[in-house]
């Protein structure tokens, strides 16, 4: 039965090779998994770039971007991530509660705003507007932090919104205005920050509302050293540097 | 029944075709197994959850009522085409079958959405499509159209013309061998499709949630309310099991009821 052989021998060498392969070793990368909420995408891919040049030997890999509440979700599943940074407290609380999690600390605030379509194609004003039954309106569904910061926020102004959709996370808010399908939402103001296809719409008493975004190295990490020090680096100077370039706030 | 009449299956296929079979069964058990039975009956009597069902139910039969009208008179054309004509029509119609339903949620709104092919036209005469309702019947049939028509068609080309012949010898006219023949004889075929296109109709989530978006009543059917609680995550996780607990009786029932009144079935 040679072709027997051949497949003994197969996964012999199969086996051979996996013995002689070292796990990360010196002067190897070892690799960072993080969980960052939708809203810090632009400031952490680029906080993650200058981490691995400040750290040789450690890469991020590809950050998973999601609402808080689906990142919290899978992380209490299963998932496996080394570092997870939420845009509210109660998700972090979660992860926290389900023993997953280091307590966590807040590195950065933010603050809501309206945003239309360029040009303001339905002349969305500010937030008395979202009671109208014709502009389209979308903010985040309420489960997540974005959404959740628009009902306090509406709430306060003592405005029922006509709402037309409630996404699933601030990107989805985002491009269904910048698609102008949607003629105005609620996003975060570091969202809206430098962007052609949307403009913003000075909105009064955003600031009563503040999402406190905290960061965690999780328990279950597999380089709890390198996850300290990605967490520490975003608390640190230039982590503070880059999130207040994009308009976040100070914690 | 004798050795013979069991046919000559390698035995050592057994092993993986039970594999296969507890893939499908036991993700299922795990689900029942966490429905918190205590709050079961207020997680589904809930209004939102009643709403959402009342929607799905409502999308769903509208959807497979449009895929009806217009898929039959499809499934005849390519059942009754050349064999190269066929061929390209049943390639076109299984497109949106094998994509990934998000991709023609994307697809719909370029077309029906406000900077979309048919979009300023529809705005011009004051209607609007995406985030309605009607988007939703619109995503649905966009998705279960293919099941339908590939199962009816399947069925029709298998029939033949053989009787049709006959009674058109016998001078039936066209709709009376419709009627009469042609569709009674396709009718395994048909009622599998229709089943198949509402099961996938209610189940819609991608092209939904891209095209149709996520409002309780308008928009939020079953498939979106879950995933909708179950992103809420620790309390309302429980909603989100107990609402699929739901789609899933939901299912069973629809397929039971077909089973029993599907014509010379009955096993």
């Amino acid at each position: 039965m040679p072709r027997r052989l051949v497949l003994l021998a197969a996964c012999a060498l199969a086996l051979a090779g996996c013995a002689a392969t070292p796990r990360a070793t010196v002067g190897e990368d070892t690799r960072l998994t993080i969980f960052a909420a939708a809203s810090l995408q632009g400031a952490f891919e680029e906080i993650a770039d200058l981490f691995e040049e400040e750290h040789p030997g450690v890469a991020v890999d590809a950050i998973r971007y999601d609402g808080s509440s689906t990142l919290a979700t899978q992380l209490i599943e299963g998932a496996a991530a080394d570092v997870f940074a939420s845009a509210d407290e109660p998700n972090m609380q979660k992860v926290v509660d389900a023993g997953l999690a280091a307590p966590a600390t807040v590195f950065a605030t933010n603050t809501l705003t309206v945003v239309v379509p360029a040009g303001n194609p339905a002349g969305v004003t500010g937030l008395p507007d979202f009671a109208r039954a014709d502009p389209v309106i979308v903010q985040c569904a309420h489960e997540v932090p974005c959404g959740a910061a628009a009902d306090r926020l509406l709430a306060g102004a003592g405005i029922t919104a006509a709402v037309d959709s409630y996404e699933q996370n601030v990107t989805a808010v985002l491009t269904k205005v910048a698609a102008g399908e949607a003629d105005a939402g609620l996003v975060y103001v570091t969202d809206a920050a430098g962007r052609g296809d949307i403009d913003t719409v000075a909105t009064a008493g955003v600031d009563a509302v503040v999402n406190r975004y905290p960061i965690a190295a999780l328990s279950g990490a597999s380089e709890p050293d390198d996850a300290a020090a990605f967490v520490a680096f975003v608390r640190g100077p230039a982590g503070q540097r880059v999130l207040a370039a994009r308009g976040f706030g100070a914690p | 029944m004798t050795r013979a009449d069991r046919g000559f299956v390698p035995q050592v296929l057994l092993a993986p075709a039970v594999l296969g079979l507890a893939l499908l069964v036991v993700p299922l058990a795990a689900l029942v197994g966490r429905v918190r039975w205590d709050t079961l009956w207020q997680d589904v009597t809930s209004p939102a959850a009643l709403e959402a069902l009342a929607l799905s139910m409502r999308t769903g039969l509208v959807a497979t009522a449009l895929c009806i009208l217009l898929g039959v008179p499809l499934a005849l054309l390519i059942a009754r085409a050349g064999n190269r004509t066929a061929a390209v029509l049943r390639a076109l119609v299984t497109v949106p079958l094998v994509l990934p339903p998000m991709v023609g949620g994307v697809a719909l709104l370029f077309l029906f959405g406000r900077s979309g092919w048919l979009g300023p036209a529809l705005t011009e005469v004051g209607i609007r499509i995406p985030f309605t309702t009607t988007a939703v019947v619109l995503a649905q049939t966009f998705v279960a159209l293919p099941f339908l028509v590939l199962a009816l068609e399947a069925s029709l080309r298998s029939t033949g013309v053989g009787y049709e012949q006959a009674a058109a010898s016998l001078g039936a006219g066209r709709w009376r061998i419709l009627t009469r023949v042609t569709l009674p004889l396709a009718a395994p075929g048909l009622v599998a499709g229709v089943v198949l296109c509402f099961a996938r109709a209610v189940g819609e989530f991608g092209a939904t949630a891209l095209f149709a978006g996520n409002a309780p009543g308008v928009t939020q059917t079953m498939p979106l309310a879950i995933y909708t609680a179950f992103n809420g995550a620790g309390v309302s996780q429980g909603t989100a099991v107990a609402l699929s607990l739901l789609l899933l009786v939901t299912a069973v029932a629809v397929l039971l009821l077909v089973r029993a009144w599907r014509p010379g079935a009955a096993r």
